[in-house]
């Protein structure tokens, strides 16, 4: 099924669904399978596998920290590739990778199509590569029937907002504000303007990310936004308590 | 690049665009150059190093005399009026030697914006006496404990602070690389180093050089010689930072040997020192400010038609260069500049008498005292050093 379609069925049961985040690789790729499988159990709808990245300019200090752990340990890319087509065959929840273009570059972008659908994932995030320079991408990804993750940002104008949703596919990222991720997030009134600002310009569903850490921000996006995005916060919550602590973690978001 | 960052780059390209249509920018760039850093630099005629070598006459294009000790500054006052435009009160840069952070705390405090220099971890700790001066300048030092703790975190880290205060910054970056418009903004800066040292040559030999040569570690210092003799019968020559040597693994040679691929970081495409799945690798040079993953896709780009030839210059090649260097001219390359010496060393024997040759000084080593001190393994400032620290710790 497709990554739109499945969201709206997830939507179905839940007014708010869960999107959760791991670095592959970090600690090693066993803790990452074993976080992937707390994850599920938790009931999160559906995951980002993020292929470390020796230099990831839009990712702060924790997720930093795990892309270099990562490689360390030597999570190479053929190795993510195989950890990506395990969970995918082993949970019954939706996963596309995200990464830094450079990682599709030097392996070939229709390579990377080519191997992340057979990994049988769903689509995936570039966060620095903007549609203009990505045209051999999305169509290397729409020959593969997998869905390339745009993201809008508080400073997209609405022509750019437009133009973004014209390459869009799957669902809509949407920056909830300046900076990277991992810091803190105010869920107000300018955020809610944007998502409305958003709404205007997609009919996918709207996933929202960048500082999402508990309940009540959580409960914010309810009717708001169709997907809450977790990622530095349960690599807080590995550091702080192992699984059990991400368990608990994610069983109380929502 | 980030989405996040798109509405900025298009502002500044429309900024840099209008401001390079304006007449009136360029001659304010210039009258700012030459009342308050000291342009035009001078072309100097080396006659002892071209009597010892026996073959091309030596010429050496000053930019260490520019106010901060490096081409950095051409750069940096540059983009300074550029942010006055524009209306932003607050700048950050990146730096991985120093000089262009203190370039731009220079700046900073002339035209009394805010400022904040990112510097790798490793940098900060043999670099102090920059950190210093930026520091008592005025500005923010921020050291990086991320990655390789080197110039390629520290720029990451600079984009990490422009995506979240892009509003009131400018990202005064300090070399030929990144995403568009920096390496054409940057190399416009620094073309007024190649438009001086045409006519200086002109003026002093009636006919234009042979060959020029310049250190390539972004690549900034190289482009404004360069860009001058673009369409003249001139071999442009970019020497790298060849470090421990080709095949040692620890050298900073991208386009010179071929240990590097294309790829994309950091914003901008080109050659980068990276491994088979695109993580970048470590590099070494004993010029800090050589030491860098990428390199100019300008350069990349004339390295791929055949406009410049890229050699290479190991660390040992370099410190013996700079010994000779004073030794005979009383000059005081830095570090980064004996790279390029090296090669034209290697190469003005081989031509003749009447022809000319031009090395781009692009900065002085007398403020890298610490380095260059190491790099000879000067016992007697060991000495000193030892001393000074038994004193500060006797008086705590």
């Amino acid at each position: 099924m497709h990554l739109t379609a499945h969201i709206r069925r997830r939507k179905e049961e839940n007014e708010i669904l869960l999107m959760t985040h791991i670095v592959v690789g970090y600690p090693s790729l066993e803790a990452s399978y074993d976080l992937v499988g707390t994850m599920v159990e938790s009931g999160v709808d559906l995951m980002e596998l993020q292929i470390p990245f020796s230099e990831p300019i839009a990712d702060g200090p924790v997720i930093l920290r795990a892309n270099q752990d990562a490689l360390a340990a030597g999570a190479t890319v053929d190795r993510c590739l195989a950890f990506a087509g395990r969970v995918a065959a082993d949970f019954a929840i939706p996963f596309v990778f995200m990464t830094y273009y450079n990682i599709l570059y030097k392996r070939g972008v229709a390579s990377f199509a080519r191997a992340t659908a057979r990994a049988g994932l769903h689509g995936a995030i570039v966060p620095d590569l903007p549609p203009e320079e990505g045209a051999a991408y999305l169509e290397a990804m729409g020959a593969e029937g997998l869905d390339p993750i745009l993201i809008f940002a508080p400073t997209s104008s609405e022509r750019r907002m437009a133009y973004l949703a014209r390459h869009a596919g799957g669902f809509v990222y949407c920056v909830a504000r300046k900076g990277v991720t991992g810091a803190e997030t105010a869920f107000g009134e300018s955020l809610e303007d944007y998502l409305d600002r958003c709404r205007r310009h997609t009919d996918l569903p709207l996933a929202v990310g960048f500082g999402v850490r508990r309940k009540t921000d959580v409960d914010f996006l309810r009717g708001r936004a169709d997907i809450a995005v977790v990622g530095t916060e349960t690599i807080r919550a590995l550091d702080r308590g192992g699984l059990a602590e991400v368990g608990r973690f994610l069983g109380a978001l929502r | 690049m980030p989405e996040i960052l798109q509405t900025t780059f298009e502002e500044l390209r429309a900024a840099f665009d209008r401001a390079r249509r304006d007449p009136a920018f360029w001659q304010a760039y210039v009258a700012l150059m030459a009342n308050y850093a000291g342009r035009p630099t001078p072309l100097t005629f080396a006659p002892n190093l071209t009597a010892h070598f026996g073959g091309a006459r030596i010429f050496i294009k000053r930019e260490d005399l520019n106010h901060t000790g490096a081409h950095k500054a051409n750069n940096v006052m540059g983009q300074g009026l550029l942010v006055q435009r524009m209306g932003k009160t607050r700048v950050i840069a990146e730096t991985g030697a120093g000089q262009h952070g203190v370039a731009t705390a220079t700046m900073a405090a002339r035209f009394g914006l805010e400022c904040t220099i990112y510097m790798g971890a490793v940098d900060v700790a043999r670099q102090r006496p920059n950190v210093f001066w930026m520091q008592r300048l005025g500005a923010e030092v921020v050291p990086v404990e991320a990655g390789s703790r080197i110039l390629k975190d520290a720029i990451n880290e600079a984009f990490r602070d422009w995506v979240t205060r892009m509003d009131t910054t400018h990202y005064v970056l300090g070399t030929a690389c990144g995403p568009h418009p920096f390496p054409e903004m940057v190399s416009y800066f620094q073309s007024i180093i190649g438009s001086e040292a045409r006519e200086q040559i002109l003026a002093q030999t009636g006919r234009l050089p042979e060959r020029v040569y310049a250190c390539v570690g972004g690549g900034s210092n190289a482009l404004g010689l360069f860009q001058a003799f673009m369409d003249d019968p001139v071999a442009l020559v970019g020497v790298e930072a060849g470090g421990h040597g080709p095949s040692s693994g620890r050298h900073a040679a991208r386009l010179a040997w071929p240990d590097a691929s294309v790829g994309v970081a950091q914003g901008y495409k080109t050659f980068f020192l990276q491994n088979e799945d695109g993580q970048m690798r470590e590099t070494h040079s004993v010029a800090a400010g050589l030491d860098y993953i990428g390199v100019s896709p300008i350069l990349a780009h004339l390295k791929t038609a055949g406009r410049v030839r890229f050699e290479a210059a190991t660390d040992q090649e370099v410190i013996a260069a700079l010994a000779l260097t004073m030794r005979k001219e009383g000059l005081v390359p830095a570090l980064e500049s004996a790279h390029a010496f090296v090669q034209a060393f290697k190469e003005a024997p081989t031509l003749g008498r009447e022809a000319a040759i031009i090395i781009n000084q692009s900065g002085r080593a007398d403020k890298d005292i610490f380095t260059v001190a190491d790099a000879f393994d000067d016992p007697q400032w060991r000495a000193f050093i030892q001393e000074k620290a038994a004193a500060y710790r006797s008086a705590t």
